[in-house]
């Protein structure tokens, strides 16, 4: 190809191995495939703060190293992406005096010191068009689109209606991202379910969304081919089944639903364990809710999991559930059936969009949840057949396609804002 | 001279509802779903009714009054006529008119739409018997010529055939059974002496059942003089046309607006052109034509898809799992005397819900061939599996 190389400046909040969720997974997934020299493009990855990042050909940039006019000393950030306002407060009110004085006092503080230093690397750094993944970095592309006059694209990974499952939305929150996508040129949304949030809560016009589904790339995880020698194998050796759930533990990932088909599935099936791998602010409420259920001799608890202990989990589980009140993607799916383990989707998920051979549920609906997983467990040939046609979906869900729409999306803004010649 | 022999197939599966886990044991209503889904028999039934069997057989009527030599036959399964007759008598009643003329063949098959003959000798022939009776005590006649399910034929289905009595088969003129020979003759299985084989010109037959209304396709829009042109260039080159397709095309796969009905009406006008050409019946045309050659098929064969094979059915490991369970406990729902049990039984023999466990064209992602009233399947599985946990229960 004889194009022109394009510039992306692009903005993010995480990025591997220091990520806390599938943000950072998917901005890696997406920037990887975009630098494949076939697109001719030169990316520039802007992060909020200094971190050591996976080895890649993307140059990156930190906000931090630019002074901006709060005069506020950065430190690493507390921050993840997937922190509320309340649980901001909560580090906040932790933290030693001295150290109050490096943060924002509270987390839309940290944000507009993101955006205030992303106008100043803006006038820096030479690039076509602006990228932006989510509201934690939509301030930051609005300023650099204001400082440059470039297009901006802004990616929506999850909205405020997705954490919250529609219930305590945050004002500012939303106020922010509902910016970000007014300002934007293009808004690309993770699947068609986020783009009907963006267009029913949002009001953004049905012809400025795209979709772009994420995809998969094993290159990502630790993957060197041993198998698993976790602790769980022994609940393998003692004849379990075991049943996964993998996720933040919050409203948005519909854990009581798993809980509830659980004690269904454990009067059918008494000898089968549910993992919940995870970690997040409902973990206490759930598990006094798996006491008052009765099933606690059957539910582990293992708290967060990355990598190799999270690919371990993967292949001993017998069936991975997916039981989220709003997915806007859901990329662990994609891993399980990486890992030769079948899903159950939620009805409310975008990958459910993408992944054929999968069973689907309503979240909602425990039953058939508890349907569906007594069905797996069992027949082998129900198990055998989801397995091998979800992986064989993978290889046509991949980064490369998300990359190859991205690019186009780049190329066609790039050509309507250069002046035509009169 | 040619002879066309126009032969549809009617059936209705008896679809299984959304039957979970927690039903086993507390719910014998199978077949009952009453929703608004593609699981609800009665309101299918009524509704290919409505678009096909009735204004179809009318047509047929007043085509069998206005040409004395216009002939047509059709397969009617048993599982057809009992749906029939609980929704729809008056359907029942159009094809019994239809038979009074005289010149209407039923032919023979298996009462539930079965596999049987890969699994069970033994219910194989029973399904054919049970079958025979119905036909018979609806339309007073006794088939003489058959057709096994999706005409899945091989050698030892044409011996099986010619043990029962029957003298003839029909099946799919497949291209890699013929190699150079023509369907349009008529043919003796290998090692059999009292039986015909008739093959589907599945071009000819392909143009009406599936190409007739794409609008991609050259030959678009399909007139009836166009196809009777293309019925009377085999003259010279054969002896008969064996337009075998199901009963849906008309009204149903090929909905009014297509102008299916008009082609239909006009089609033997179009035959008739060529004077040499008349309409035969399967049993006329055994009677009328002397078995060109013999035919070795040691393989199975069918009339779908591409593959012409089993795999619709039988390819993926839920399908194996499911029918070999599934007549494991044969002998067990038999040896219980239980009538209603056995009937139960004999539904799920039907070769649909096997159909509907097929993945193939699922992978491909060509979804759109997937003509299943399940949204997967896998969930078709699911069903099949748990009605037949309750149907082992009560054994």
């Amino acid at each position: 190809m004889s194009q022109k190389p394009l510039k992306v400046l692009m903005f993010g909040w995480e990025f591997p191995p220091h990520n806390s969720g599938g943000l950072g997974t998917a901005c890696l997934g997406l920037t990887r495939a975009l630098c494949d020299s076939s697109r001719g493009i030169d990316l520039t990855f802007v992060l909020p703060k200094k971190q050591e990042t996976v080895n890649m050909e993307t140059s990156f940039v930190f906000a931090d190293s630019y002074p901006v006019s709060m005069k506020v000393r950065v430190v690493d950030s507390i921050l993840s992406p997937y922190l509320n306002t309340e649980s901001y407060k909560d580090y906040y009110h932790l933290l030693s005096s001295g150290d109050k004085s490096f943060y924002g006092n509270t987390l839309f503080d940290e944000v507009e010191q993101y955006a205030r230093r992303a106008g100043a690397i803006a006038e820096e750094e030479v690039f076509d068009v602006i990228h932006a993944h989510d509201w934690l970095a939509f301030g930051a592309g609005i300023h650099a689109k204001e400082v440059s006059g470039k297009p901006l694209v802004v990616q929506v990974h999850a909205t405020e209606f997705d954490r919250t499952g529609g219930n305590g939305v945050h004002g500012h929150v939303f106020e922010i991202e509902r910016r970000g996508m007014a300002a934007a040129d293009k808004v690309i949304s993770v699947s068609s379910l986020t783009k009907n949030i963006i267009k029913e809560k949002y009001g953004i016009a049905d012809e400025k969304i795209e979709v772009v589904h994420n995809g998969n790339d094993m290159r990502i995880r630790s993957c060197d081919g041993t198998k698993a020698v976790s602790s769980l194998q022994i609940l393998k050796d003692k004849g379990k089944d075991v049943v996964l759930f993998v996720g933040r533990i919050t409203l948005q990932k519909g854990l009581e639903y798993f809980l509830y088909a659980a004690r269904t599935v454990l009067e059918y099936r008494p000898n089968t364990v549910f993992v919940v791998a995870g970690s997040g602010d409902m973990a206490e409420q759930m598990m006094r809710l798996t006491a008052q259920l009765g099933i606690s001799k059957s539910v582990l608890f293992t708290g967060f999991l990355r990598g190799k202990e999270l690919d371990e989990v993967y292949d001993i589980a017998d069936l991975f559930i997916m039981p989220s009140v709003s997915e806007p993607f859901g990329l662990t799916a994609l891993e399980a059936i990486d890992r030769d383990t079948p899903v159950i989707l939620s009805n409310q998920s975008g990958v459910a969009e993408v992944v054929k051979n999968a069973l689907r549920v309503d979240f909602w609906d425990s039953d058939a949840m508890a349907d569906k997983i007594i069905s797996v467990l069992s027949h082998p040939s129900l198990a055998g057949e989801l397995e091998k046609n979800a992986r064989r979906e993978l290889p046509h869900i991949s980064w490369a396609s998300a990359a190859d729409k991205c690019s186009l999306i780049y190329r066609t803004l790039v050509a309507q804002s250069i002046p035509t010649m009169k | 001279m040619s002879s066309i022999c126009l032969y549809l197939h009617v059936h209705q599966p008896r679809r299984i509802k959304r039957y979970r886990v927690f039903d086993i044991g507390r719910d014998r209503d199978y077949f009952g779903d009453s929703s608004d889904s593609d699981v609800n028999n009665a309101r299918v039934f009524e509704k290919v009714a409505r678009k096909s069997y009735l204004p179809t057989n009318a047509l047929l009527l007043e085509l069998l009054n206005e040409y004395p030599d216009f002939k047509v036959s059709f397969s009617i399964t048993g599982i057809f006529l009992d749906q029939a007759e609980e929704y729809s008598p008056e359907t029942i009643e159009s094809f019994k008119k239809l038979v009074d003329t005289g010149r209407v063949e039923i032919l023979a098959e298996t009462y539930h739409h079965s596999l049987a003959f890969l699994y069970s000798q033994k219910e194989f022939e029973e399904q054919i018997r049970l079958h025979a009776d119905k036909i018979n005590e609806h339309f007073g006649v006794a088939p003489e010529v058959f057709r096994n399910t999706e005409f899945i034929y091989n050698n030892d289905i044409a011996r099986a055939a010619e043990r029962m009595g029957y003298k003839g088969v029909l099946t799919e003129g497949a291209d890699h059974i013929l190699g150079e020979r023509s369907p349009n003759f008529v043919y003796r299985p290998v090692g059999t002496e009292n039986i015909s084989l008739l093959l589907k010109n599945y071009k000819l037959s392909d143009d009406i059942a599936f190409r007739f209304s794409q609008r991609e396709w050259s030959e678009y829009p399909l007139t009836a003089d166009k196809f009777g042109s293309w019925v009377n260039n085999v003259n010279g080159s054969g002896e008969i046309v064996n337009l075998f397709m199901d009963y849906e095309t008309f009204g149903e796969h090929q909905w009014e607006d297509t102008g299916i009905f008009e082609f239909l009406r006009a089609l033997p006008s179009a035959i008739y052109r060529h004077p040499d050409n008349n309409f035969v019946t399967p049993s006329e045309a055994i009677g009328r034509y002397t078995p060109r050659e013999e035919l070795d098929i040691p393989d199975y064969i069918s009339w779908a898809d591409v593959e012409r094979d089993l795999s619709a059915w039988l390819h993926n490991d839920m399908q194996q799992d499911a029918i070999k369970s599934l007549y494991e406990i044969e002998d067990d729902v038999k040896l219980s005397g239980n009538e209603e049990l056995l009937s139960d039984w004999r539904r799920l023999t039907t070769s649909d819900h096997f159909y509907y466990m097929c993945t193939k064209w699922w992978n491909d992602g060509d979804v759109h061939k997937y003509f299943s009233p399940y949204e997967s399947p896998y969930e078709a599985f699911i069903a099949f599996m748990n009605v037949l946990h309750d149907v082992k229960l009560r054994i």
